[in-house]
């Protein structure tokens, strides 16, 4: 029998051996591709017959309207930014996450608590403290890591709508052009998230080939550790 | 000269400001006790400044909703809290203490780790969250028999919210019994707290007029130094 584990004391009244999912987190920086590949990796597990569920970051029930009007106004504190986004993450994770694995639903997660604890260190958290306050996250199965390098990043951004305020980190003291605000933000956010990947060991995956390979490439290695499991 | 002020993370800030909050359980009597001291600190001419829990207002927006739909869990219930305090300690309360004034907290982070460990969440680990939080130049706890608190708010026929009652926990039914027993654990856990920090303990049984001549008494030579509206140079 399978089963999960926390980074730390984990859930409060959560009985662990109950989950019998898997959980798959995509991880990258902000217009890698992630929604993209999870779409059609969704779809290709469909075909094998699993059932999907699917999570991204401030989509809780509980606080994802409360950070989209703190953004709105940029009224939070730094900080407060850091515990409104844990507390966002802690609501799907206890709502939506463990339900899906309760059920034995293959949970796809466009990005975990990785890029929340990489948004945070950039921001001036402690890394320590900030680890500490998602340590009561589950392991994941696996996670897969878009990576891409700022370069490559820029063209596709430009295309999908331009600069967004938040993901070109403006909230920060990094100039006050957008461009080299985004350059220098990412490149810090995709730092940390290299770090990370060392730290968490991500399955990382160059995100500048072409779409269709690494969304076989993707494919392949899902299908490869769930059947793996089921044995 | 101003005292280090430093956070439980162990980072030293100086900051000519003082820090004085309360805590207790509901009934205790910490509020009376600080609105109390605030009005003659006022008097005095000290800039105060008074921070309540759960007080930040977009947080507050998001709170509300939630308790209201009743959303939360033991985590998330710790974790938005924690997100108040966290803006309040940026916003209201490090620039308040760095420009010299006396910061008065009804509750702290104390009443979360009292309660959020009351509701189940490991103690290291919300000890752990709070890491960012200013250490208080004073910290007091009110302490009281559970017996006299429950008298206090329960003779007043309240109307208690699902989560002030505890009612998420499933202790018990009723929202009175279930308020009695979840304050008894959230006391319990008070008391583990007077051991762990530096808490001045005060007796709450005694008469309100008592509790401030000690109150006062005890702060006194802690405001030393600090700033006065329309006192000048004042022999300290």
């Amino acid at each position: 029998m399978r089963r999960f584990e926390s980074y730390g004391e984990g859930i409060p009244n959560l009985d662990l051996a109950e989950l019998t999912g898997w959980l798959i987190v995509v991880e990258g920086t902000d217009g890698v591709g992630r929604t993209t590949h999870i779409n059609l990796l969704r779809a290709h597990l469909e075909r094998e017959g699993f059932a999907v569920a699917e999570t991204g970051l401030t989509r809780s029930d509980l606080a994802s309207r409360g950070i989209r009007r703190a953004k709105q106004g940029n009224t939070l504190g730094s900080n407060a930014y850091n515990l409104f986004y844990a507390t966002d993450f802690a609501d799907r994770l206890e709502r939506q996450i463990v339900p899906a694995l309760r059920s034995g639903f293959v949970m796809l997660t466009d990005r975990y608590t990785y890029s929340l604890i990489a948004r945070a260190i950039v921001r001036g958290a402690d890394p320590d403290w900030i680890k500490q306050v998602y340590s009561f996250s589950l392991k994941p199965d696996a996670v897969f890591y878009l990576r891409i390098d700022v370069a490559n990043l820029v063209p596709r951004v430009v295309s999908n709508g331009g600069f967004d305020y938040w993901e070109s980190g403006m909230d920060l003291p990094m100039g006050e052009d957008i461009y080299e605000s985004f350059i220098r933000y990412q490149q810090r956010v995709i730092e940390e998230l290299d770090g990370l990947s060392r730290e968490y060991e991500f399955h990382t995956l160059d995100a500048t080939r072409p779409m269709d390979d690494i969304a076989e490439d993707l494919a392949v290695r899902v299908s490869n550790l769930l059947h793996r499991e089921r044995v | 000269m101003s005292p280090t002020i430093r956070t439980y993370g162990d980072n030293q800030r100086e900051y000519p400001g003082r820090l004085f909050i309360v805590e207790g359980i509901d009934g205790s009597g910490k509020s009376t006790q600080l609105t109390l001291l605030a009005q003659w600190l006022r008097s005095q001419g000290y800039p105060v400044v008074f921070s309540e829990w759960n007080s930040s207002m977009i947080v507050k927006a998001t709170t509300s909703r939630a308790k209201r739909r009743r959303l939360l869990t033991p985590l998330s219930f710790s974790l938005i809290h924690a997100t108040d305090f966290s803006d309040r300690v940026e916003r209201e309360i490090v620039p308040s203490l760095k420009a010299g004034a006396v910061v008065l907290a009804d509750r702290y982070v104390y009443t979360a780790f009292a309660r959020d460990v009351a509701r189940g969440v490991d103690a290291a680990w919300v000890r752990g969250l709070y890491r960012f939080a200013v250490v208080p130049t004073r910290a007091f706890y009110f302490r009281v028999p559970l017996e006299v608190a429950l008298k206090r708010i329960l003779s007043g026929r309240p109307k208690l919210k699902f989560y002030e009652a505890g009612m998420d926990l499933g202790l018990h039914p009723e929202p009175n019994e279930s308020y009695r027993r979840f304050q008894a654990r959230i006391l319990e856990q008070y008391e583990h707290l007077v051991d762990e920090f530096p808490l001045r303990v005060m007796d709450a049984t005694r008469p309100v007029e008592v509790q401030q001549r000690e109150l006062r008494r005890e702060i006194t030579p802690l405001l030393a130094g600090l700033a006065r509206a329309g006192v000048e140079h004042e022999k300290v």
